[in-house]
């Protein structure tokens, strides 16, 4: 088994094919679009690929250290940021092709007009943990 | 008692359990520790096995895991001189150890994250692995944080008296953040509260848990078939809990009576007189704003003034609404989605659909961000759908 990220972005990803903003399209392709999301993260969980999901907020900021007895610097809200994640959802699969075959299906979710969104996905590997037989 | 065990007897008898414990001389973590065991023992053995005094079989139980607990501790330390196993005589009663238990997981010394924590696993009896999956953190991280929040309190003498505005306050956490998991937490606030009510005669006790049943009493109303929000205007009043609004209402109105007002009570005067109205139409909105400007005077909060703009723009229209979020800083919470709700009301279609897509994109959490999101929608699809590249 092998973890993978799927990354959504808010911006920061190459254009979509139906890259409509939600707030143009109607409340039912909005509500429809979020039950196929829900229903994927659902069927993963039956299928015991689903590790864990979650959306994050469009704000956010950039924090460093700033040196001994000072308070962290901050800066945002991400002014200059081109790329901005939305969210992820976490899988553990058998293959990468079956990663890419999950992010294709979630890239498939109905926008504007009812019609797929064909979003790109960002599908990351994670490192794994040494594996026990080295030989 | 049938085979069946009754979680819930079992639960509402761990703050007296515990309380008799710390009264016998065992300190708060290890008794607390003890107790948890003793409530894992009676889910397994109860139900072949039922006691005939449940509260003496956990005690029984519960002291002597805290004994052999201690007497390993101190062997472990090659010290004996630890424990007297022949208990403390008994003082006070059960209520007054299940208000000091209140205090203790209240603690003003705890965070918030570490009082509601220890207030459901001491108060509740709820298992470090219940909790932690309602606030959706690993097992081993709520362990952490209970075992720091009992070390914490540790140090605390438990017959000091506490404020119960500390207590409020952590039960009102867990009615509102209550996440997810097998747990109920609105539910188990509520029961928390109820127990709180039964052991201290308290305006604000009554007025809190008045609130709670008014608001579950809508829970079920407040979200569609498939997940999204369903406004307060459009829900179906038929699916209201009428036993708990009643109930709610009946407890409201004898705090209120004894003229000791404090933000819970206006809270919940609030959320009864929503209960009320048959109709969204026949809502008293004058009398709403009343206790809006009480609740300011109580508590000079931005966001009471940001719904007190909502209440005004039903009571005196749209205009008079704006006027009244004019004064309202708009770095609130949810500005933007009252500022479009009130402008779409005055007509002002244009704008209402900007303000409701900026609303979303500040949404605290993902049903109230697709909920504006549609808003928006709904507005830009009546206006003609503006096509983007």
């Amino acid at each position: 088994m092998a973890k993978y990220l799927l990354l959504k972005h808010y911006q920061g990803a190459p254009a979509a094919v139906n890259d409509v903003p939600m707030e143009q399209w109607t409340p039912d392709e909005i509500s429809a679009h979020v039950q196929y999301m829900n229903d994927f993260a659902a069927r993963l969980e039956r299928t015991g690929e689903f590790v864990d999901g979650q959306a994050l907020a469009p704000d956010g900021m950039w924090v460093r250290y700033d040196g001994e007895g000072r308070p962290p610097v901050t800066d945002g809200p991400f002014a200059e940021t081109k790329d901005l994640i939305a969210g992820w959802m976490v899988i553990d699969v058998d293959s990468r092709e079956r990663a890419v075959e999950l992010a294709g299906e979630l890239s498939a979710a109905p926008g504007a007009g009812g019609k797929p969104i064909h979003e790109w996905l960002e599908v990351r590997p994670f490192l794994t943990e040494p594996t026990t037989i080295t030989e | 008692m049938t085979s069946q065990l009754d979680e819930g007897l079992v639960r509402s008898l761990t703050p007296s359990v515990l309380g008799v414990l710390v009264r016998r001389g065992a300190d708060f973590a290890a008794a607390e520790d003890a107790v948890q065991d003793a409530l894992v023992e009676a889910v397994r053995v109860w139900p072949a096995d039922p006691p005939r005094d449940p509260k003496g079989w956990l005690v029984t139980v519960a002291w002597r895991r805290f004994l052999d607990a201690t007497r390993a501790d101190a062997a472990r330390r090659q010290r004996e001189d630890v424990v007297d196993e022949e208990p403390a005589p008994a003082s006070g009663t059960s209520v007054d150890d299940t208000l000091q238990l209140y205090f203790l997981c209240a603690h003003p010394s705890l965070t918030p994250s570490s009082a509601v924590a220890l207030t459901l696993r001491a108060v509740g009896g709820l298992t470090t692995r219940q909790i932690a999956r309602a606030y959706l953190v690993p097992e081993a991280t709520m362990a952490q944080r209970i075992s720091r929040a009992k070390r914490t309190v540790s140090g605390v003498r438990f017959d000091q008296p506490g404020d119960v505005a500390t207590v409020l306050r952590v039960l009102y956490l867990v009615f509102n953040e209550g996440y997810s998991g097998d747990v109920d937490l609105a539910a188990e606030a509520i029961r928390l509260t109820r127990q709180l009510a039964a052991a201290i005669d308290h305006p604000e006790v009554a007025g809190l848990l008045a609130l709670m049943l008014l608001h579950s009493a809508r829970r079920d109303a407040r979200t569609a078939p498939d997940g999204s929000l369903v406004p307060l205007a459009e829900q179906d009043r038929g699916r209201w809990d009428v036993g708990a609004i009643t109930q709610g209402v009946r407890i409201l109105q004898a705090a209120l009576a004894r003229d000791e007002l404090g933000e819970f009570q206006a809270q919940a005067a609030i959320a009864a007189l929503h209960a009320d109205a048959p109709t969204a139409e026949e809502t008293d909105w004058v009398q709403i704003v009343e206790w809006y400007d009480e609740l300011a005077r109580l508590t000079d909060s931005p966001v009471v003034r940001l719904n007190r703009a909502v209440a005004v723009g039903e009571a005196d229209g749209p205009r008079a609404g704006l006027a009244a979020l004019a004064k309202v800083d708009d770095t609130v919470p949810r500005h933007a989605a009252v500022a479009a709700y009130l402008h779409e009301r005055d007509g002002d279609l244009a704008t209402a659909a900007r303000l409701y897509a900026e609303a979303a994109r500040q949404a605290p959490d993902l049903a109230e961000r697709d909920h504006l999101t549609r808003q928006a929608a709904r507005l830009n699809t009546r206006r003609g759908r503006p096509r983007t590249a």
